[in-house]
């Protein structure tokens, strides 16, 4: 089988070795670019969100390149992304492809669902259970390192002496940690990676602001997507924390850690769920407040529904918590320019208002 | 003498400021963009030149506008600034307690909020590209009314029509049905003022609060309907600053004169750089598969400046 996925962040490279270490071809997706874009934006409904349309790019430019299995993620609750694999199919066997598609959806709610779909991976390629749950555990110790190694080069890059010495120092790290091939190696790339991002030439005495990166998954860990928003703040001199990692539940040591807590957080100004990750958005939001950050920046994708419902209330959360809230809402028509303004504009206003908080604690303090 | 240029390069005007060592308004020019940034670059540069004394000195410049890299390149800025910050400086310096800036441009529409002088929240147009400037001019043309009196012809209106405002495409079809009907110009225009007015404050002033003084600036705040259909709207005076539709580059020339203040020098290439041949060129990086688009700026044939790639192999010169 040639299988290919959805390509979002780095995860790529985790996915990259579970597929192959499953035997199985893996065609790697290209990253998302104008092309993939154009391509989503040309067979996609017109008021698809923006996911939905890099995703079909994505698809038809993996089954042009071999692919014949396509694996994705399904959801439940009100977004409608839980019903993309299946347009998406529709869309891809109307335009004449030849290819299988494997939704899976969340285990513990469709166990025999998911069991069933899986079993259609390992059977040709004669893996057993013990075998497949060997892979699964070095698959997801790469995707662990992997994310360890982002929320490193975030922490970096505001302190770098050198404009784009980071990202430099972070693409090499990609490169060592998709090479890493058993447990061992995974486990010893993620210590490179640490002394090759350290070594970058940096100002500690530079004290960054904090901004707190949340909203749709797909646009927040799709770099593309974002125009580079992490990259963007970390190159004006802000350290950026986001809300959603794929691995993130299975840490503790993040201060935003369980599910739980963020919708407690949430519930004086939210109550329910409202699909997607409308609630998390809020929640999240008090989170920052409550943890010291400076600001919030959140990334929506345009008619994405829980966004727009957590968008809505962000202003009073802002308001009572004191905290700054930028919503981007992000299309196929979003220029980097207009971006990059907003951006630079926000990053201006929180210097201003730290600036402001640190003169009235010095005349309060007699400093 | 010693004095501060500020340019601001927008889709639809480019605006060059000087200033003063006492921030006074010296010089301030107000081009039409024409879709050419570097053309009219250079002959701002030009008339700004002649417009000064031989003995003047530039001791800094600051660029803003979505123009304000390639504009900061060719003339050599010691600050890049984007236009929100620019216009917030520039009118806290000329609307003094100013606590809420409605700026309505060519291209872009936004409301900055200052509370004790420092910038609060703002908000831009987003997944719209707005145009309210340009989509006035264009009206204005279609009816034969020079654009400089079409706010006053919406001020004679008694009984405004009601216009769909959602954006300017339907604005535009319902008004043309409402001439269709028989209503008169007056009453059209002044109702498309209000319709636009109605979007502005659902769209981007949704959520702010609007308090006193409330300044209103950029290309539209020239007309006078608009302005009447904000008091109208808000029930608040509105102020509009002397210099309303070159405030950017005022506030780009302020920033300058401040970052200098800092570095005690200046990156300003001297007016000889506007009479340079300068040439942009692009293509696409094949390196990887993000095929990113590099911009080239060249200067008499050599590059000076690129930009594009994410992941910064092509920004070195």
């Amino acid at each position: 089988m040639k299988v290919s996925f959805p390509r979002m962040g780095t995860s790529y490279i985790a996915f990259k070795h579970l597929i192959e270490h499953l035997g199985h071809e893996c065609v790697v997706p290209p990253a998302p670019s104008s092309k993939t874009l154009n391509l989503g934006v040309k067979y996609s409904p017109e008021f698809a969100c923006i996911p939905f349309k890099v995703l079909t790019g994505t698809y038809i430019e993996a089954l042009e390149m071999g692919a014949d299995t396509l694996i994705t993620s399904g959801g439940v609750g009100p977004c409608r992304a839980g019903l993309y694999g299946m347009l998406h199919q529709k869309i891809l066997k109307n335009l004449g492809y030849d290819f299988e598609m494997l939704v899976f959806e969340p285990p513990l709610l469709y166990l025999v669902d998911f069991v069933t779909k899986l079993r259609k991976i390992l059977k040709p390629a004669k893996i057993s259970w013990r075998r497949f749950y060997k892979e699964l555990k070095a698959a997801w110790q790469k995707l662990m390192v992997l994310d360890d190694v982002e929320i490193l080069s975030h922490q970096i890059r505001p302190y770098e002496l050198h404009k784009g010495s980071t990202t430099i120092a972070f693409n090499k790290c990609l490169a060592l940690i998709d090479r890493a091939d058993s447990p061992d190696e995974i486990a010893r790339s993620k210590e490179e990676c640490i002394e090759i991002l350290n070594s970058v030439p940096q100002d500690k005495s530079r004290k960054p602001l904090r901004v707190g990166i949340i909203g749709e998954i797909y646009v927040v860990l799709e770099p593309f997507m974002n125009l580079e928003i992490e990259k963007t703040l970390g190159e004006l001199g802000v350290s950026t924390h986001r809300s959603i990692y794929l691995t993130q539940w299975a840490r503790n040591n993040t201060i935003i850690n369980t599910e739980g807590g963020i919708r407690k957080a949430a519930y004086p100004y939210l109550k329910r769920m409202i699909g997607g990750h409308g609630i998390n958005s809020l929640g999240e939001t008090v989170l920052y407040a409550k943890n010291g950050f400076d600001g919030v920046v959140q990334i929506a994708p345009f008619t994405c529904i829980p966004e727009i419902v957590a968008k809505s209330i962000l202003p009073r959360v802002s308001k009572d918590l004191n905290i700054p809230v930028l919503s981007l809402t992000i299309d196929e028509q979003t220029g980097k320019a207009g971006l990059q303004t907003r951006l630079e504009a926000f990053v201006d206003l929180l210097q201003q208002k730290r600036m402001m908080e640190e003169n009235v604690y010095a005349r309060f303090s007699g400093n | 003498m010693l004095g501060f240029l500020g340019i601001d390069v927008g889709s639809v005007s480019t605006n060059f400021v000087v200033i003063d060592a006492e921030s006074n308004i010296l010089v301030h020019l107000y081009l039409r963009t024409q879709g050419q940034p570097i053309r009219v670059l250079q002959e701002g540069m030009q008339l700004v030149k002649d417009s000064l004394p031989s003995t003047f000195t530039i001791a800094g410049v600051g660029t803003t506008g979505s123009g304000r890299i390639l504009a900061g390149v060719m003339i050599g800025a010691d600050v890049i600034k984007n236009e929100i910050t620019a216009h917030a400086v520039a009118t806290s310096f000329l609307v003094p307690e100013v606590q809420t800036i409605l700026e309505i441009g060519g291209q872009d529409s936004k409301i900055i909020i200052l509370r004790n002088g420092v910038v609060t929240d703002f908000a831009m147009n987003t997944v719209c590209a707005a145009g309210t400037g340009s989509f006035l001019d264009q009206q204005a043309a279609r009816l034969n009314i020079p654009i400089e009196n079409f706010g006053e012809i919406a001020l004679r209106s008694k009984n405004p029509v009601r216009i769909a405002g959602r954006c300017t495409v339907f604005a535009e079809s319902d008004m043309i049905h409402k001439q269709q009907m028989g209503h008169n110009v007056e009453d059209i225009i002044a109702g498309l003022c209000e319709a636009l007015v109605r979007n502005y404050l659902n769209n981007i002033g949704k959520g702010k609060e609007i308090l006193e003084p409330i300044a209103f600036q950029g290309g539209v705040a020239a007309n006078l309907g608009i302005r009447a259909a904000f008091e109208k709207a808000l029930n608040k005076k509105i102020i509009i600053p002397k210099y309303f539709n070159v405030m950017g580059a005022i506030g780009a020339a302020i920033l300058a004169k401040e970052e200098v203040k800092n570095r005690k020098t200046t990156s300003f290439r001297g007016f000889a750089a506007a009479e340079q041949e300068y040439q942009a060129s692009s293509f696409e990086c094949t390196g990887c598969s993000n095929a990113c688009e590099i911009i080239n700026i060249q200067m008499n044939r050599s590059i000076i400046a690129r930009w594009g790639s994410r992941c910064g192999k092509w920004e070195h010169v």
